[in-house]
């Protein structure tokens, strides 16, 4: 059976055995008919161009793993911010790992969409919230969103700062053949809160997993979001992550995407204002080789005067790799003053190596300031020969390079023990071992 | 200390070396002064290693051995410093990470340990001082944002702690105001002994006020046309090299 089919199919088991309001039903049942409609996205969409998930839904996916399986904490240690103290949101095979996991309701909630689904106390937010900012349209986000039920609920009250970063891991442990996952993931952060939250999804063997994530961030008047998104998974990891984020008055928002790894990863992340003097920041470092495939299709939605954006993503690709970054700027007529800023460099080593890079600016104002910048580029020779007539040989000297290529995005990174542990995710991505933490 | 033997060499078909003959013996300073585009800096380029130029004939030595194979980085771990007329920026990489890494990568190619850390410190403190470099500055990306001075300044700073056996100075003197030149001169003239030796390109006479060599060589259309001591120097800021050009034509 298609993969399609076998997910229409699955639907109706799937209803019947979680209990959800008959409104939850209702938003349920037209996101698996707009599914059935358009089905997966294919490369006669302009949005799926370059991105073709052909190979990956040949697999025979099971949708709802069978067992609960667990996992050891010293096996998955290392995908943890281990030197600082974290909440954690944890699941393995889409089920929530309450072992692993480090949750709160102490002032804060961090806790389980599915209790925030089912339980009445939330029934308020759910309402107000849940599936408001993601696509209604988007095949692939209806089709999360019909299987919505799992993943990780963050509502941070009014002035509240967190005072430690969570995180979200999403693990699948390859116990079955085939596995796909719908995590569904909202966070809501109030006035003058602030919060930061890191993201992952690893496997832990080779068994092909295709991960389909929603994540809705809800950011209101003056709040702060940093949220991190890393994506350095096994090469039989598929990954599509669609996140809408709506920004409210002097709110600031910032995501960064480290793609270091995975078989093909397709990040859909969108931005929509509803407010003045809004600040949102999409930064990524693309650092892949083999037959990789990264896809970042951003969206940037300029509706309200005086606000600004930051965009800045830097590509390294190596072997047969390929990349994408497809970076839409919208400013509509009423966004005036609006100072919109993108920047896309990418480097290719070996001649193998694609990159379709598009800017796409559509302005329908006329006061504004809106720039893009696009290199394709290799790696600078002179820059090379300078770093080996000191001594440092070759690979060494790419490293440090390449290093220096993502620097601007590293730096942007405000947990210091992220950054450094990006920084060595790097380093290994690139082979070498400088001697000193870069 | 250097010899080059009948160096000729081209890129992309043009020949810019055409027989180069120079022999540098340890103790020495050498300068080679020459018009725009003679071909100094293909040199001083090549003499390092860089492989975007194709040398069709001839041979490197340092020491007796023949580097011309060799790659850039071990001729630099054998003792060959160039430095750069324009030093290229590294966002990120700080000073003294950069110059550690250089130190250590030199050592370890040498079949030495790594050096201790606080060894490192000490030595980077003593050779920051001679070139009146301030501390803040080793924390900062390298050359990143730098003055045309800071980034000369560097230079020889990091070529004081390499302790090359055979320092090249490609257009040093480019882009420094006096009070630098003084400083990056002097930091030169300190490292200077008997068991190494200096190359200095230059334009201009000026650099050689203060940093006074053997012998002065001038490089004109890829040959060494003339060689002489300092006051060959002099000659030529006072007269141009079109008088060269002229004795050659007789």
């Amino acid at each position: 059976m298609e993969l399609k089919e076998k997910l229409i199919s699955s639907f109706m088991a799937f209803e019947e055995q979680i209990d959800v309001t008959s409104q939850l039903h209702d938003v349920r049942t037209s996101a698996i008919k707009n599914f059935e409609n358009k089905g997966f996205p294919t490369k006669k969409e302009e949005a799926w161009k370059y991105t073709s998930l052909n190979s990956i839904l040949k697999n025979d996916y099971s949708v709802f793993p069978k067992h609960e399986n667990a996992i050891e904490f010293a096996e998955v240690k290392k995908y943890f911010l281990h030197e600082i103290d974290t909440y954690k949101v944890i699941f393995v095979d889409g089920k929530f790992s309450s072992f692993l996991s480090a949750t709160t309701h102490d002032g804060i909630d961090v806790c389980l969409m599915s209790s925030a689904l089912t339980k009445p106390k939330y029934k308020m937010i759910i309402d107000e919230y849940f599936n408001k900012i993601a696509s209604k349209d988007e095949s692939l986000t209806s089709l999360n969103t019909a299987f919505a039920n799992e993943g990780a609920y963050i509502n941070i009250p009014k002035s509240k700062v967190v005072e430690k970063p969570i995180e979200i891991i999403y693990f699948s442990t390859g116990k079955e053949d085939a596995l796909m996952v719908q995590p569904r993931n909202l966070v809501i952060v109030g006035e003058n809160a602030h919060v930061q939250i890191i993201e992952r999804h690893q496997s832990l063997n080779e068994n092909p997993v295709l991960t389909n994530a929603v994540t809705e961030i809800f950011a209101q008047k003056r709040a702060i979001v940093d949220y991190y998104k890393i994506q350095n998974d096994l090469q039989s990891a598929n990954l599509i992550d669609n996140t809408y984020i709506s920004q409210k008055q002097e709110s600031r928002v910032s995501v960064h995407t480290f793609s270091f790894g995975g078989n093909i990863t397709r990040n859909n992340l969108n931005f929509y204002h509803f407010g003045e003097r809004i600040d949102s920041t999409l930064k990524g470092i693309t650092i892949i080789g083999d037959k990789q495939h990264v896809d970042h299709y951003t969206l940037v939605n300029h509706a309200t005067p005086n606000c600004e954006s930051h965009q800045n993503y830097k590509t390294i690709l190596a072997d047969n790799s390929t990349g994408v970054f497809n970076g839409k700027i919208f400013v509509e007529k009423e966004a005036q003053k609006t100072d919109a800023f993108q920047q896309n460099n990418n480097i290719l080593i070996g001649d193998k190596a694609t990159i379709n890079a598009k800017p796409q600016l559509e302005i329908f104002a006329d006061d504004v300031k809106c720039s893009h910048g696009c290199t394709i580029g290799q790696l600078d020779e002179s820059a090379m020969f300078y770093m080996q007539q000191r001594g440092i040989p070759k690979k060494e000297a790419k490293a440090l390079l390449m290093y220096a290529f993502s620097n601007e995005v590293i730096e942007s990174i405000k947990i210091p023990e992220l950054k450094q542990r990006i920084t060595k995710i790097i380093a290994m991505k690139l082979g070498v071992n400088l001697g000193f933490d870069l | 200390m250097l010899s080059i033997k009948n160096l000729h060499a081209s890129v992309e078909d043009k020949e810019i070396l055409k027989g180069i003959n120079l022999e540098i013996k340890a103790g020495e300073v050498h300068a080679i002064m020459g018009p725009n585009g003679a071909g100094k800096s293909t040199l001083s380029s090549i003499i390092a290693g860089n492989e975007n130029y194709e040398v069709s004939e001839g041979e490197i030595f340092l020491e007796g051995e023949d580097i011309s194979e060799l790659a850039p980085e071990e001729r630099a771990h054998k003792g060959v410093f160039l430095s750069f007329q324009y030093p290229v920026e590294i966002p990120g990489v700080s000073v003294t990470n950069f110059i550690k890494t250089a130190i250590n990568e030199k050592r370890k190619a040498n079949g030495q340990e790594e050096m201790p850390a606080n060894e490192m410190l000490k030595l980077i403190r003593e050779k920051s001082e001679l070139l009146e470099m301030d501390r803040k500055f080793l924390s900062r990306s390298l050359n990143e944002g730098f003055s045309g001075g800071e980034k000369k300044r560097n230079e020889i700073f990091q070529m004081a702690m390499l302790e090359p056996k055979i320092a090249i100075l490609d257009e040093t003197d480019s882009g420094l105001d006096i009070d630098a030149l003084r400083i990056v001169a002097n930091g030169v003239n300190k490292l200077k002994n008997e068991n190494n030796a200096v190359l200095v390109i230059t334009h201009y006479q000026r650099l050689l006020d203060y940093i006074i060599p053997d012998f002065v060589h001038v490089l004109m259309d890829g040959k060494i046309v003339k060689s002489g001591g300092k006051e060959l120097a002099y000659e030529l800021e006072e007269k141009g090299y079109d008088w060269i050009k002229a004795e050659l034509e007789v």
